[in-house]
């Protein structure tokens, strides 16, 4: 038996406890903002927020993310009430077949909590490690900067 | 968990990824699904029912067969239809690639989406908007020439008090109409919904993780796979040791059918930690040639045909009169679909029929190849899409629905199969290799007089299939043996007004991987040595290379995108290379390329910028200027979210992507070992887009791929006097190239 906190929610999960992370969440919570693209961590689609900070699951054994706080992107946002983050990627449409863009709005989470207003050099420098085939790179860039300017202002 | 029946009122409440089971509720319902494949409603392209139905709620429903791979026609459709309806955007659901439910528009490729596809669901649109009026006339007791159509309601022109809606004429029933070739269309100055940059239908759920991905479904009782390939690409299965992965909890079966071998369990780790434990043996096999000598491998292999796209005066005669002659030789390399996502499918195979779900851009075509593979009629095979993550053309996701579909006759259960990260790279069928001769003469003014270029690519075997599934050749079941890398000819005619042509291509025999079609097929590697030829050719002639294309192209069109092109991006007009490229170390340069899609549609000029430092022969891509040119254009952003993918994709393409191999294997089998381009590389990115709202629609998804490979080869010409000529541009075959000249 594992225990597992994600967005709010404290679960007892019955699961291998050498289970990979993302597994857990996916197959067992139903959460599918985190993704598989890799499992080797080389593309980020499959980040989720540990205590605040921006990790890749799909390597992680679940018994390791026990007793830490796990936010994936279900728990920023709604369709209703979406993260600013969100809201900044639908209204750049920084959008495609959309399957990266969880480890982008997880890490643009996780770099604006540490930096108010990152520069575009600082911002392609965070997503440097997560990948896209569509070409959605411009208008993710531009989404972030958006995200910082609304956070900011908001905060 | 997605139930297998969805009433017709749970799936218009859905987002339309959500519908698995399909039970219409209405009189339209007449009880008919008797197997699995047969059509829930009317499918065939000349019925009216075939692509529309309008509910007792006004919603419309749009069917497809086209299949929204990321590229935003889910959007663009729905305008469309909304368009010519007259009814507001919100009213359209749009159901794709379900072989039940759906026409067969063809798969989803040749950027046809919008142009064929989004043709035929207008033209059925304005079929039942007229007779919809007709119904209306009676109703009303007024002319048609006296009504109008607002937000799906009809009215009388000067009294909308008299009106009646959609809903009430036809709600719920079939319209049973063919489809009027000669029904009016809506004039383009009354457009209110295409032309304008609707915001992404799916953008929300997608970035709220709320959107169904084909990777998220899970059905009542399904069980999770793994496949085992071979470890040298076509070693036999010699034994398979199953006590290596006995004692994993949950493990259900280990699978062998000849070559093919899969594990199967209760949960996806145990999948994955089986097929990573089982000892299995295999043959050796050492088929594949050395990487090292690729090309020399094409230019030797046998040729099944040869074909002559041009043939213009005499080449041979010009030739030896010309004031300079050039040749060189183009290289492309073998290159990966390389999606985000790896293929995923999950099947249910029973009572001799079955239902497939995965992401593949051709489900009608999945059936057949499946009926083929399973010894089962098409009708009792039914094919639901649902996302994958943008795939470019033929990638795993069909032989990932054909492993499933393998396993769940196996095992008597729904089966999920997702592929690995090696499967995918290792697996999928690649981009072939492409290799060019271009000679060409030039008169004593500097112009082309004789162009006569040689392609060496794979046949095409079959027409009208797919690509063989990798699991019916392994398990040794019926299949085609058949290489279908698409119509990879395209643009190998240059589009300039040469007196003199002759373009031949070699179709191959045999090609060292099994091919498919990724973005842009052939055209962006024909483009690539035709435009990178012309740059040299201005080159020798001491010319600008924006005016040199420009004074051999008769095509209006044409040359108003490559004014535009060179307005936007302030062409320095001048000859490459530029003064002093041979000393600065961090050399800069620009370059100019051109392509009319497949000789007869889109048109898209390209400028880009380069940055190429000398000692370590890395080049950065500053700046793309596009000017693109694609006819009425539906939906502007999605657009240019078209163009800047196709541009950043293909910048990734040229400077980085090589697949590579051994001589048993591929050994690109994830992103360190095939790299792709990255946040910090990204270039930046300006376009005019240039709309011609009188014609019909082109397409968008391909074309602007076609210039990016030479417009980066001339810019670093430009920079550093130095030409490159084998894609990829990877450091190490710059460096070695500046080397050379030095
Ligand atoms: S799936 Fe975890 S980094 Fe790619
Ligand atoms: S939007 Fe498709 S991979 Fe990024």
């Amino acid at each position: 038996m594992v225990t597992l906190s994600v967005n709010g929610k404290s679960h007892r999960l019955d699961v291998e406890p050498d289970t990979p992370l993302l597994y857990v969440l996916r197959d067992s919570l139903g959460l599918h903002g985190p993704k598989f693209g890799c499992g080797l961590d080389q593309c980020a689609t499959c980040m989720v927020l540990m205590d605040g900070d921006a990790v890749r699951t799909c390597r992680v054994p679940v018994s390791r993310a026990a007793g830490r706080k796990i936010v994936t992107l279900e728990g920023l946002g709604t369709a209703d009430k979406p993260h600013p983050i969100q809201k900044a990627f639908i209204e750049e449409r920084a959008i495609q077949c959309g399957y990266c863009l969880n480890g982008m709005i997880i890490t643009a989470k996780a770099l604006l909590d540490k930096k108010r207003n990152p520069s575009d050099r600082e911002i392609k420098q965070a997503l440097a490690g997560s990948l896209c085939r569509c070409g959605v790179h411009l208008r993710v860039i531009r989404a972030v900067k958006r995200a910082a300017v609304r956070m900011a202002k908001e905060a | 968990m997605l139930s297998a029946q969805t009433s017709r009122r749970d799936f218009l409440k859905g987002s339309g990824a959500l519908v698995v089971g399909f039970s219409l509720a209405g009189p339209l319902a007449a009880a008919r699904a008797q197997t699995v494949g047969t059509p829930l409603k009317p499918v065939t392209l000349d019925e009216v029912d075939a692509f529309l139905s309008i509910g007792v709620d006004g919603i419309v429903s749009v069917f497809t067969g086209k299949v929204d791979l990321g590229t935003g026609t889910r959007t663009a459709l729905r305008q469309m239809a909304a368009e010519e309806l007259d009814v507001t955007l919100d009213r359209i659901k749009l159901i794709e690639g379900d072989t039940a439910l759906t026409p067969d528009q063809g798969p989803t490729w040749g950027s046809l989406s919008i142009q064929i596809g989004g043709v035929q669901i207008r033209q059925a649109s304005a079929t039942a908007r007229k007779a919809l009026l007709e119904m209306a006339s009676k109703r009303l007791a007024i002319p048609v020439g006296e009504l109008e159509v607002r937000y799906g309601v009809v009215r009388a022109k000067g009294d909308p008090t008299k009106h009646v809606s959609y809903s009430d004429l036809i709600g719920d029933r079939e319209f049973r109409l063919k489809v009027d070739s000669k029904a009016p269309l809506k004039k383009p100055a009354d457009y209110t919904i295409v032309g304008k940059s609707v915001p992404p239908v799916d953008g929300v759920a997608k970035v709220t993780g709320e959107w169904t991905y084909m990777h998220d479904v899970r059905v009542p009782g399904m069980l999770h796979a793994r496949v085992i390939r071979p470890p040298a690409m076509g070693a036999q299965l010699l034994s398979v040791d199953e006590s290596s992965v006995r004692g994993i909890k949950g493990l259900t079966k280990v699978v062998r059918l000849g070559n093919f071998l899969a594990v199967v369990a209760e949960t996806e780790w145990a999948a994955i930690k089986a097929a990573d434990q089982l000892k299995a043996t295999w043959s050796a096999w050492e088929g594949l040639p050395d990487m090292d000598k690729l090309y020399q491998h094409v230019r030797n292999t046998p040729i099944a045909a040869d074909e002559v796209p041009l043939k213009r005066g005499d080449v041979r005669a010009a030739l030896a009169t010309a004031a300079k002659t050039l040749s060189a030789t183009y290289e492309f390399a073998i290159q990966l679909h390389g999606s985000i996502g790896p293929s995923c499918a999950i099947a249910d195979y029973r009572d001799g029929q079955v239902t497939v779900w995965s992401s593949s851009q051709a489900p009608h075509w999945q059936r057949r190849e499946l009926s083929m593979m399973l010894s089962i009629p098409p009708e009792k095979i039914r094919y639901i899409f649902l996302d994958g993550a943008g795939c470019w053309g033929r990638n795993g996701h069909e032989d990932a629905a054909a492993d499933a579909a393998l396993l769940s006759r196996e095992l008597g259960r729904p089966v999920r199969v997702q592929w690995m990260r090696q499967d995918e790279h290792g697996w999928e069928p690649k981009g072939p290799p492409t290799l060019v001769d271009i000679r060409a003469g030039l008169d004593a003014n500097g112009n082309v007089i004789a162009w006569q270029s040689e392609f060496w690519i794979p046949r095409r075997t079959d027409v009208g299939h797919g690509v063989p599934f990798v699991a019916a050749s392994l398990a040794g079941l019926p299949h085609r043996d058949a290489m279908n890398p698409s119509t990879i000819f395209l643009n190998s005619k240059p589009e300039y007004a040469f007196p003199n042509a002759h373009v031949l291509v070699h179709r191959l025999q045999t090609t060292p991987f099994r091919p498919s079609w990724i973005r842009t097929p052939g055209r962006m590697q024909n483009t690539y040595a035709t435009e990178v030829m012309m740059d040299e050719l201005a080159a020798a002639a001491g010319a600008d290379p924006l005016e040199f294309r420009m004074r051999h192209l008769n095509d209006p069109r044409g040359l108003v995108v490559l004014k535009t092109v060179a307005n936007r991006a302030k062409w320095d007009s001048r000859p490459s290379p530029k003064k002093g490229a041979d000393k600065a170390t961090v050399a800069t340069g620009r370059g100019i390329s051109y392509i009319k899609y497949e000789n007869v549609r889109t048109y898209v000029a390209a400028v880009a910028e380069v940055e190429v430092d000398r000692r370590s022969g890395v080049i950065r891509v500053k700046k793309f200027t596009i000017a693109h040119d694609c006819g009425l254009i539906i939906n502007p952003d999605g657009v240019k979210n078209q163009i800047e993918g196709n541009v950043i994709q293909t910048v990734s393409r040229t400077l980085k992507e090589e697949l590579r191999w051994d001589r048993s294997r591929v050994t690109s089998l994830d992103w360190a070992t095939y790299p792709i381009l990255t946040f910090p590389e990204v270039p930046e990115i300006d376009m005019e887009l240039i709309n011609r709202p009188n014609d019909p629609p082109w397409g968008v998804g391909e074309p602007a791929t076609g210039v990016v490979p030479s417009a980066i080869s001339n810019a670093v010409f430009d920079a550093t006097g130095v030409r490159l000529r084998t894609v990829p541009y990877t450091p190490q075959r710059v460096k070695a190239a500046l080397g050379a000249r030095a």
